[in-house]
């Protein structure tokens, strides 16, 4: 980001400036619209254009004489979702930074310290910067029609730094502020509703959108005459620093230090309690400018923009006017992953679905799960009656096959076995129409062998979901030898309405996330076999801040998954993955967890495990164990970029976002390899050029 | 009942940006907020009038503003077309529900945003109106039918109608300073793109400063050397009215306040091109109707479509070109007439003119209607001792 007033990228919003006469006789306001001129679905942004605009109509609204207030608002669905951080990946100097920080707190701040009454309509989206706007007026009314309320910041490796990480705290309390700075943009980046922002005393009054800004105006004119008095809660200030300290427990308890921004959000508000509004500014402006300047910042915002944008805009997909439609879909299958499939085609599609099993035992607790679900649905008011019906009777079972033969789709989740998922596909070119995609759901098998001996191999494709189905936001589209772009353009277009992000990989074993994951987890797990204590590998991860230990995702996938996986993943590459014999033998024993939970609540290793286990003398200490895993990473994801199994970097980063879940800070995976020097240490090479997820040099 | 408007603005200008169903809802809303004392789903039926019912005036606008509004789903609605009349055709279709007992309670609404849709938008005269000279093509032009009342009525002059204009911008001042039209506007929030959000509070037509020079100077644009121009007519306008109406003893029931009564209405047709001539016989049949005369009628809301137009019907009835009983709120020459919208105007002008003259018994709002009509409502003031409210 440069320095200057405006800069040619930026979609500037403007603010604009009209004189109204309140109503109830209560005087002349000045109404600021903040509009970037485009539809809502460009949010406005504040960028240094903003800043220079907002900044000429505060100095036009100073000269007025004889105001009764001052109030902003938003274009239609929108008031403003923050700062436009389009340029700071490319900022290599702090003095860069800091000015265009520090300018946006100079022109919000404007707001709280006129001598006239403010006040924000947040007649929408309000994040961040937007956020910080309206809590920098005196007073604040919301829309109920508002979509979300939030500050990414947090989320994004920032913190509210025009004024939120102060103004909050001292407006609503720090327990409440925490739970929005931090807690919410760790959990996904939630956002708030308009009711939500009302009862925490966010906003102080909601109002209907039909006429919001009206009513607005009226709401105004009252408080300017009087006859509203708005009353806020008095803010707790004795227990603020142990409220703090418990907020940075629950945070600790699960990043371990692994990334700055919240705990830089921590020390703000905590500071918040006792600062002059100067030192609370000038302290945002330092963090933000020390954030911008860090490697976990640029690595979010790299992560940000494949999530938003790659994911929308796969690379290497052939044009989705080659796809073919679906009308009807079939599942071979009616067990749990068969089910969920159901339901979400289903759903999203709305087309027929029809499941197919051995028995019709099978058949019918598939249907039932997908009647439960939906008839769940309903009760909770999700669905409508009349949609849960539709729903309900877009899925059908059979014990025949031969209800595939008008489906322009179907997929097979049977047993992960290469000879039947090929009897399967055998059987079913017999009953399908010629152009019918055929579907695999495997994990791990080829896609290329399943295809081999049918007559038309050139309609097969991977299409490789993550459990639970409905959640996990990612789908591997993999491309077999002999696959044909009509077919995988159909996967895509299918994938699309789905609303999964699909990313194409190329037909090799377990793809994209399952193969960094088993080639991960091998490796704690052989250093664990070697000697090395299960809480010391368990722990040796945790400064990467993963969404959960190695073994509490050894326990999600289940051990017998895991450990089917890492044998097939042998038998492929022998020299590099590890199936542990004391894994072995926990699948065996039927075992599904390695922690159990024990009376204080703390977790120790099951007993019966250990006993399972058969442990060498040559324990390593946590630093070892995460070597040996990231040098691990580094060198299989540079293995399957040269073998061409996704088209970039970027690909693998963003299957090991959205399908593994890893955070935004360690930009999925190579971001993070690259810069603990684990890329140069195990390939003698960097992923990623420096300044792509990174301060440049 | 009640009745509330938007302010009424220039073609072109404050309304530009501003949907014309999201007017009907400002209006809605406000009437609905002030009688709290009606369940929204009391309201069994809701018409909204519009001339060019397309975009955001089409897709049947008496139930897209309802849903829009936040009325319940159970209240239905329907759009309704007289062109000038179509407010005053709500009403009185509506009325006659009530009167037949089909309703308890309704909505009223017209509108009109010119800026979107210029008079005539997507007008497909038949030919044979032309061809079997069924209606001279002069009749669609409304400032033609004005200088052909002129023709007709030689003694309607220039003059006459110049002055009656300056006394409606007059009323219109007077009635602005005296507090008379404020109650009943429902500001309006309006956007544009190019200077943000603005708030419209009063009418932006009126022109308290004109003079009979000025009136005088005005270009004739439908006829060289005519007598009509854009001082003695009213203009083109936006704007959004709304009325409840309710049978009597459910409105007693509801607790609404009761301020006029309807006692009946009558709607006549005469010849195209004279289109302004049209109030005479609707009102003649409307009093015969109600078993009164003219010299019953104490108050007079006349739409001011043209000043020669109004003059044609006082001069029919003998009434004063400036006597004080005949729009003392001025009319739309001054605040401007978005066609399908006048009608409740006129009432909720009336309604505030009864408020104001208890000793008034009944009142006639009346206006004129493309095509060759007459529309006319009569209505007794319930705060009038012998109106047994």
């Amino acid at each position: 980001m440069s320095a200057d007033a405006t800069r040619p990228e930026e979609v500037v919003t403007h603010a604009r400036v009209r004189v109204v006469d309140l109503p109830y006789d209560a005087g002349r306001l000045a109404l600021i619209t903040i509009d970037n001129d485009r539809d809502h679905t460009r949010p406005s942004t504040f960028g240094p254009g903003f800043i220079a605009s907002m900044g000429a109509a505060l100095d036009e609204v100073a000269a007025m004489p004889d105001l009764a207030g001052v109030a902003v608002t938003g274009k239609p669905f929108i008031f403003a979702v923050g700062a436009d951080l389009s340029a700071v990946g490319s900022v290599t100097d702090p003095g860069q930074i800091k000015p265009f920080v520090k300018s946006g707190h100079d022109v919000l701040r404007r707001f709280g310290e006129m001598d006239i009454p403010t006040f924000a309509f947040v007649n929408g989206a309000a994040m961040g910067g937007g956020l910080e706007l309206a809590l920098h007026c005196d007073y604040r009314t919301i829309s109920s029609g508002a979509a979300a309320i939030s500050f990414p910041e947090v989320f994004l490796g920032l913190i509210p730094g025009w004024g939120g990480a102060y103004l909050l705290p001292n407006l609503i309390g720090p327990a409440d502020a925490l739970q929005v700075i931090v807690a919410n943009a760790l959990q996904q980046n939630k956002q708030l509703k308009a009711k939500d922002a009302v009862r925490l005393h966010i906003m102080d009054v909601m109002l209907e959108p039909a006429d919001f800004l009206e009513e607005s105006l009226k709401w105004a004119a009252r408080v300017i005459d009087g006859s509203i008095v708005v009353d806020r809660p008095a803010v707790d200030r004795d227990s603020w620093d142990a409220i703090v300290d418990i907020a940075h427990g629950m945070v600790d308890s699960r990043l371990h230090g692994c990334t700055p921004a919240p705990y830089v959000a921590l020390d703000l508000v905590r500071a918040a309690r006792t600062a002059t509004r100067d030192e609370g500014f000038d302290a945002e402006d330092d963090a933000l400018t020390s954030l911008i300047m860090g490697d976990d910042l640029r690595a979010s915002l790299y992560s940000f923009d494949l999530v938003q944008r790659r994911a929308k805009k796969p690379v290497g997909v052939p044009d989705k006017s080659l796809a073919l439609p679906v009308r009807k879909v079939g599942i071979v299958g009616a067990g749990l992953m068969a089910s969920q499939l159901a339901l979400l085609f289903a759903k999203r599609l709305e087309v027929p679905v029809v499941m197919t099993d051995l028995d019709a035992e099978r058949v019918d607790k598939g249907l039932a799960y997908v009647r439960d679900d939906i008839e769940g649905q309903v009760a909770k008011g999700r669905l409508s009656r009349d949609k849960g019906n539709r729903l309900i009777g877009l899925v059908t079972g059979d014990v025949d096959k031969a209800s595939f033969a008008d489906a322009d789709f179907v997929i097979e989740a049977v047993f992960e076995n290469l000879d039947v998922k090929k009897a399967v596909f055998a059987e079913l070119e017999g009953i399908v129409p010629p152009t019918c995609v055929l579907a695999t759901n495997t994990s791990s098998l080829s896609v290329t062998d399943m295809a081999a001996d049918l007559e038309h191999p050139e309609r097969v494709v991977g299409f490789h979901f993550f459990n639970p189905v409905a959640m996990m936001p990612l789908l591997e589209i993999a491309r077999a030898e002999r696959t044909d772009d009509a077919t995988l353009a159909t996967a895509f277009a299918v994938g699309r309405k789905l609303k999964k992000s699909c990313v194409l990989v190329k037909d090799a074993p377990a793809f994209v996330v399952n193969r960094l994951l088993t080639r991960f987890l091998g490796e704690v797990t052989r250093a664990v076999d070697e000697g090395t204590p299960f809480d010391v590998a368990d722990r040796a991860l945790e400064p990467l801040g993963l969404p959960m230990p190695p073994f509490a995702l050894l326990e999600l996938v289940g051990p017998a998954v895991a450990f089917h996986v890492s044998e097939t993943m042998v038998a492929a590459y022998p020299d590099r993955f590890y199936a542990s014999d004391n894994m072995r033998r926990v699948v065996e024993a039927g075992k599904r967890a390695i922690f159990v939970k024990v009376e204080d609540g703390t977790s120790a290793v099951d007993p019966e495990v250990a006993a399972l286990f058969v442990q060498g003398d040559a324990p390593l200490t946590e630093e070892q164990v995460r070597e040996r895993a990231l040098l691990a990473l580094a060198d299989e994801t540079r293995r399957m970029l040269d073998e061409g199994v996704v088209a970039e970097a970027q690909d693998i980063d963003l299957c090991m976002i959205l399908g593994a879940g890893w955070p935004f800070w360690l930009g999925g995976i190579t971001p993070y390899l690259d810069r603990s020097g684990a890329a140069e240490r195990a390939t003698g090479q960097r992923f990623l050029a420096p300044g792509v997820a990174s301060v440049p040099a | 009942m009640d009745g509330v408007r938007t302010p009424f603005g220039r073609a072109g200008s404050l309304y530009a940006e501003t949907r014309a169903d999201d007017m009907v809802v400002k209006v809605f809303r406000e009437l609905l907020r002030r009688n709290p004392s009606l369940p929204a789903d009391r309201i069994d039926d809701v018409a909204v009038a519009a001339t060019t019912q397309m975009g955001d005036q089409g897709m049947t606008i008496g139930r897209s503003a309802g849903l829009l509004a936040g009325l319940p789903q159970s209240v239905p609605g329907y759009s309704v077309d007289r062109m000038c009349a179509g407010a005053m055709t709500a009403v009185t279709t509506l009325s006659a529900g009530i009167m037949a007992g089909a309703y308890d309670v309704v909505l009223a609404g017209g509108v009109e945003n010119m800026s979107k849709h210029p008079m005539g938008e997507g007008m497909d005269p038949n030919p044979r109106f032309l061809a079997d000279r069924i209606v001279d093509m002069e009749a669609l032009s409304m400032g033609a039918t004005a200088e052909n009342l002129h023709d007709r009525f030689p003694q309607l002059t220039k003059e006459r109608a110049d002055a009656f204009a300056l006394g409606s911008q007059r009323k219109t001042a007077h009635a602005y300073e005296q507090g008379w039209i404020q109650p009943d506007l429902v500001p309006v929030a309006v956007r544009s793109a190019e200077q943000g959000w603005g708030y419209v509070t009063v009418d932006e037509a009126p022109r308290p400063t004109t003079t009979l020079e000025g009136l005088s100077a005005l270009k004739t644009p439908f006829r060289p050397h005519g007598r009509v121009t854009a001082g003695n007519s009213s203009g083109l306008n936006d704007g959004a009215t709304a009325a409840l109406l309710a049978s009597e003893p459910v409105a007693d029931e509801l607790g609404l306040s009761k301020r006029m009564r309807m006692v009946g209405f009558a709607f006549a047709g005469v010849a195209p091109e004279v289109m302004g001539v049209g109030p005479v016989p609707s009102t003649e049949k409307a009093l015969k109707r109600a078993g009164l005369t003219i010299d019953d009628i104490d108050m007079f809301e006349v739409n001011e479509a043209f000043a020669v137009q109004v003059l044609a019907f006082l001069d029919h009835f003998g009434i004063a070109d400036d006597d004080p009983r005949v729009n003392p709120m001025g009319g739309a020459i001054a605040v401007g007439h978005p066609l399908a919208s006048s009608g409740i105007r006129l009432m909720s002008y009336l309604a505030r003119d009864f408020e104001r003259t208890p000793e008034a018994r009944y009142g006639i709002t009346t206006m004129c209607i493309g095509l060759g009509m007459g529309g006319t409502v009569i209505w007794e003031n319930l705060n009038h001792a012998g109106s047994n409210a």
